[in-house]
């Protein structure tokens, strides 16, 4: 498009849209709404622990790629099984942390995150909730499920931006038709 | 209604199921070919590792799905759980037209002759039911051929010393070695081993009306984008429906064999895709439904000459589940090994299948098929860090530097893993569902330590910086490879079909899939369920011309 046939004016009126819009979007993450299982407390907390299961260092991390997303929208589908596992041991970690170090999961420090989930991973965490449920289980299950939303395909949730492929140098959708392996 | 009564009615339609229903119906036999799932179509799954074969946490692309269909496990202590497909635990292989065929990764093995003789070879073990085939490997030779140029397989046997006689060379060329492939050869010849192209069930070249494979990164657990990989669904299936006999019914579900007063079969109950009880009679049933479904179809079989499921007036059906130890080693390399191309399994050596010292058999040792990055998050050394910073390092460092070698380990065959009817679960339809107990042979453990020990070796000669094992479980075996449960046999006490894979008793009732297997062979097994549909089929073919079947 050339700059003759995009006036000045209705330029700067689609960026302040552009830019409105933007400045709606992080409300909208604490919305109920938004969120299909979790409640907006719960999607915090998972948001933090996934984000501590792959954290973002060079390459984009779990959060950014949308694994809580990806967990959410399984609860209500093929993993609704675990609906009550997940509910219950959300509440876990917050006892855990409360009685650990005296805040939410979500607002302690990353290292303080660490040794939360470090404890329910070695099956010793404290909390009420760990009497009857198994700290382990619902580490690796939440583990194995951030895995999933990470590098598994974008189409259920996760994976947000391709991010795991490219991080691994993955083309997707992939290029085919030709023959790759060098003649020997 | 009534469907018109038929001469054969085939349910399961695998890779041994699809293979009978084209020979009886080439034969000139009117067939029914029942499959429980649908055609499977490459955009069902779509790249889609997280409903790919090898790894189903969101459900089996290939079917069954987890709403209607469940298993028990028994558990080690007695208790007992409740399986999805979609978990490890249930066994699963495939439903759909074509089955395993359609997404597996395509190796095509011959059994070696000792693998057909087993007991005779290495005499009885102690807590197993080794025994020998009531056929040897030169019964099924001309049929293994058939198989190769029927369905279609690349391979070249002559590179093998240990490969068993044959005829007739394969009818693709092999497919080329890739980076692992030019590591691995090398360092395998350093080592006094004996290193040459898998045979694969997947077009090298054209092939067949069908292109030739496109190396692309989603070949084993998916199905071919580009219909490069040979199964029964675009083989032999095809080929039963042009001959006019054939009927295919998908999305029906058998519940029952119907059975005479005289004791023979007289065809199938099903539910149709409208969940409609259907009966539909033959004068020949042929079981195809995999090593834990035939026996479900078998044990909820009853009538009162077979208070106990049909054929097991000896106690057999269900019994010597077995599949494969997957044994071996991964090794970290330096330079980049992972080349973003399919299949990525491309060499072996078979100088482990026997005669190790001290062991009964061993396996075939192969580089792995290509991975996708999930699957690699669980594949770390003992030790190391399962999340966190350190966990994502490794994947982005590793996923391209990780080589892996293993293979199918030859299972010692155990009478009580089993699989039986549960007396109280029920599948979607109201029919009573497997129930899944037992453990595998401690010889098999063994046999894995000796075969992830040559594994490492192999990997270090290669050039690795470092190795670790991948060793199996102590559980249940079976899973995708599995096997044995309605075994062939000469005498009718110890075994469950004939040598012709006939069940003793009833003339006209015949299992065509890999329960009739006696031991499993160190490789994967599909050419061998392939060879043995022909097998049983030529000898149907055979009698049937004598009319003993009609009614």
């Amino acid at each position: 498009m050339s700059k003759a046939r995009y006036p000045r004016r209705k330029f700067i009126r689609d960026v302040a849209a552009v830019a409105g819009g933007l400045s709606v979007l992080p409300a909208c993450n604490k919305s109920r709404g938004r969120w299909r299982f979790f409640t907006g407390e719960e999607a915090d907390t998972v948001y933090a622990i996934c984000e501590q299961i792959i954290p973002t260092d060079q390459d984009p991390g779990a959060a950014y790629a949308g694994v809580p997303n990806f967990i959410d929208k399984q609860l209500v589908g093929p993993y609704k099984r675990f609906q009550q596992t997940y509910r219950k041991g959300l509440q876990g970690i917050q006892e855990t942390s409360l009685a650990q170090f005296g805040a939410r999961f979500e607002s302690l420090k990353w290292d303080r995150q660490t040794e939360v989930l470090t404890m329910l991973e070695a099956g010793k965490a404290k909390g009420r909730t760990w009497e009857k449920e198994n700290p382990k289980a619902f580490f690796d299950l939440i583990r194995d499920h951030t895995m999933q939303g990470f590098y598994g395909s974008p189409r259920h949730g996760g994976n947000w931006d391709y991010v795991s492929y490219r991080m691994l140098g993955l083309d997707y959708p992939q290029v085919i038709g030709q023959n790759r392996y060098k003649k020997a | 209604m009534a469907f018109k009564h038929v001469n054969a009615v085939v349910v399961g339609a695998g890779a041994g199921g699809g293979i009978a229903a084209k020979e009886l119906s080439e034969a000139g036999l009117s067939v029914v070919l029942l499959e429980r799932g649908g055609w499977p179509h490459f955009w069902d799954h779509d790249h889609d590792e997280l409903i790919s074969q090898r790894t189903t946490p969101l459900g089996n692309a290939f079917g069954p799905d987890d709403e209607r269909y469940r298993r028990v496990v028994v558990n080690p202590d007695g208790s007992t759980r409740i399986v999805l497909p979609s978990e490890g635990a249930y066994c699963n292989n495939a439903a759909c037209v074509g089955s395993g065929t359609v997404s597996y990764g395509a190796m095509a093995w011959r059994y070696m002759q000792k693998d057909f003789m087993m007991r005779s070879t290495y005499g009885a073990l102690h807590g197993s039911t080794l025994e020998d085939w009531p056929i040897r490997y030169e019964d099924l030779e001309p049929f293994y051929e058939k198989a190769e140029w029927e369905i279609g397989v690349a391979g070249d046997d002559s590179q093998n010393p240990f490969a068993p006689p044959r005829r007739k060379p394969q009818p693709m060329p092999p497919f080329p070695y890739n980076t692992e492939g030019r590591l691995l050869d090398p360092a395998a010849r350093r080592l006094g081993w004996h290193p040459f192209p898998i045979p694969m069930l997947r077009n090298s070249v054209p092939h067949g009306g069908r292109p030739a494979c496109i190396h692309c990164r989603f070949c084993v657990g998916f199905a071919c984008e580009v219909n490069a990989k040979c199964g029964t669904h675009n083989t032999a299936i095809p080929a039963a429906i042009a001959t006019g006999n054939c009927e295919v019914r998908t999305q029906c579900v058998a519940s029952e064999i119907i059975l005479d007063d005289k004791g023979r079969a007289g065809g199938i109950v099903y539910f149709d895709e409208s969940d409609r009880q259907q009966r539909q009679t033959a004068d020949i049933v042929v079981l195809a439904c995999s090593a834990t479904e035939t026996p479900r179809l078998m044990l909820n079989s009853r009538s009162r000459l077979f208070p106990n499921g049909v054929g097991n007036r000896s106690d057999w059906v269900g019994r010597n589940l077995q599949g494969h130890a997957y044994a071996g080693a991964f090794g970290l390399f330096e330079p980049e090994t992972y080349d973003d191309a399919g299949p990525g399994a491309c060499l072996a050596i078979c100088d482990f299948n026997h005669g190790n010292a001290g062991l009964r058999g061993g396996g075939a040792i192969c580089n792995e098929f290509i991975r996708s990055p999930y699957l690699f998050t669980s594949r770390r050394p003992a030790g190391a860090p399962a999340w966190g910073r350190a966990h994502k390092e490794f994947q982005r460092r590793n996923f391209r530097r990780c080589v892996a070698v293993h293979g199918p380990v030859q299972e010692m065959p155990v009478f009580d893993a089993r699989v039986q009817i549960d007396p109280s679960v029920k599948d979607y339809w109201g029919i009573p569902v497997v129930r899944l107990s037992g453990s595998r042979h401690p010889h098999d453990l063994e046999i894995s330590r000796f075969l992830a020990g040559k594994a490492a070796q192999w990997l270090k000669e290669a050039g690795a910086t470092e190795t670790w094992p991948k060793m199996p479980g102590s559980g249940l075996s079976g899973g995708q490879h599995q096997a044995g449960t309605c075994r062939m046999g000469n005498d009718p006490n110890t075994s469950v079909t004939n040598r012709h894979g006939q069940v003793h008793d009833i003339d006209n009732l015949f299992v065509a899939d890999a329960s009739v297997h006696v031991t499993n062979g160190g490789f994967n097994p599909v050419l061998t369920i392939m060879a043995l549909a022909y097998w049983v089929s030529d000898y149907i073919k055979r009698e049937w011309k004598g009319a003993r079947f009609r009614a």
